[in-house]
């Protein structure tokens, strides 16, 4: 029976690569450099932990997810991925601040296209209005993800110095 | 008696006076070092914050805690997925700007037309206007002054 070569794993390992093998389907043979940042990060044997713990149809995408932490990681010994999340929630919220901005430019020029004596019947209807005294209400885009990240990243004990690179 | 650090106590081991691990891991939070321990192993974690300067070690630390953390929340995607949502908020808000501008452009240019369609009236009346009081001054300079003049307006 030709024997198969053995997954990249089992490779830096030096040790059999059974049929069974977690690592196998994930770390093929032609990409050492896949398997070696994972396992440098990370450890084999957590990595295996953590795949024997998902079910094999997210095992992949785990593996995916191992791989970028990793190679960020490498990249930014000290930050790794929080640095990229920093700078992005930064871009996010600039944005939103600019979202924000335009559609208040919108209401403006809106209200000035109004005819100066409003008709009777659109008198008394103040809630058109009302917004305009609370602009903060167009400030309001939370997203559970960004709450998660807040509580971690608003404390400047953490970072002492600005993480945006 | 110095109390051990979390860490330590967690690895069950003696804490050494020089414990790479002492000053990131206090004894009153032995969570940090569970969590931490669970995704990257004890000896990963050595070797990683002996590769770094010491001024940069705390930091280190804290983005590896904060990233186990997503981890464990998130066994699939970790703090990928936390990036890739991130993205996709970049990208949401990149349209919604976009079409809000394309919104803009098209209110300033329709206030910009009713504009220059009401000067065109405007300048039609006033030049009608003109004609008219040019034809009523024609008419008075023929009748004389007014004083000589019958009802000579219509």
């Amino acid at each position: 029976m030709g024997g198969t070569s053995p997954c990249a794993s089992c490779k830096l390992l030096r040790r059999r690569c059974a049929k069974d093998c977690i690592f196998a389907p994930y770390f093929p043979s032609d990409d050492p450099q896949k398997f070696s940042i994972v396992h440098k990060v990370f450890g084999a044997s957590n990595v295996s932990k953590m795949l024997q713990e998902l079910p094999a149809h997210q095992r992949a995408d785990a593996v995916s997810s191992l791989v970028y932490e990793a190679n960020a990681r490498m990249r930014d010994p000290v930050y790794g991925c929080v640095g990229a999340i920093s700078y992005l929630q930064n871009q996010v919220s600039q944005l939103q601040m600019q979202l924000a901005v335009a559609q208040t430019e919108i209401l403006y020029i809106q209200m000035q296209q109004e005819p100066v004596m409003p008709a009777p019947a659109s008198l008394g209807e103040p809630d058109d209005k009302s917004f305009l005294l609370h602009p903060q209400a167009y400030l309001n885009f939370a997203s559970s993800s960004s709450n998660v990240i807040h509580d971690s990243l608003k404390r400047e004990s953490i970072f002492g110095h600005d993480m945006v690179s | 008696m110095n109390s051990r650090c979390a860490a330590c106590k967690y690895l069950r081991r003696r804490c050494p006076s020089d414990c790479i691990f002492s000053p990131y891991f206090p004894p009153n939070d032995p969570q940090r070092f569970a969590c931490i321990h669970r995704i990257y192993g004890a000896s990963n974690v050595a070797r990683m914050l002996q590769q770094l300067p010491e001024n940069q070690r705390a930091s280190a630390v804290d983005c590896l805690y904060y990233e186990a953390q997503c981890r464990v929340q998130d066994p699939v995607y970790g703090c990928a997925g936390i990036i890739s949502l991130l993205y996709q908020q970049i990208h949401n808000a990149e349209t919604e700007i976009a079409k809000t501008q394309a919104q803009i452009a098209l209110l300033i240019d329709s206030n910009t037309q009713e504009q220059q369609v009401y000067l065109h009236q405007n300048i039609e009346v006033e030049s009608d206007l003109n004609i008219l009081l040019q034809e009523q001054g024609d008419e008075f300079s023929l009748l004389g002054p007014p004083n000589q003049a019958s009802s000579g307006f219509i």
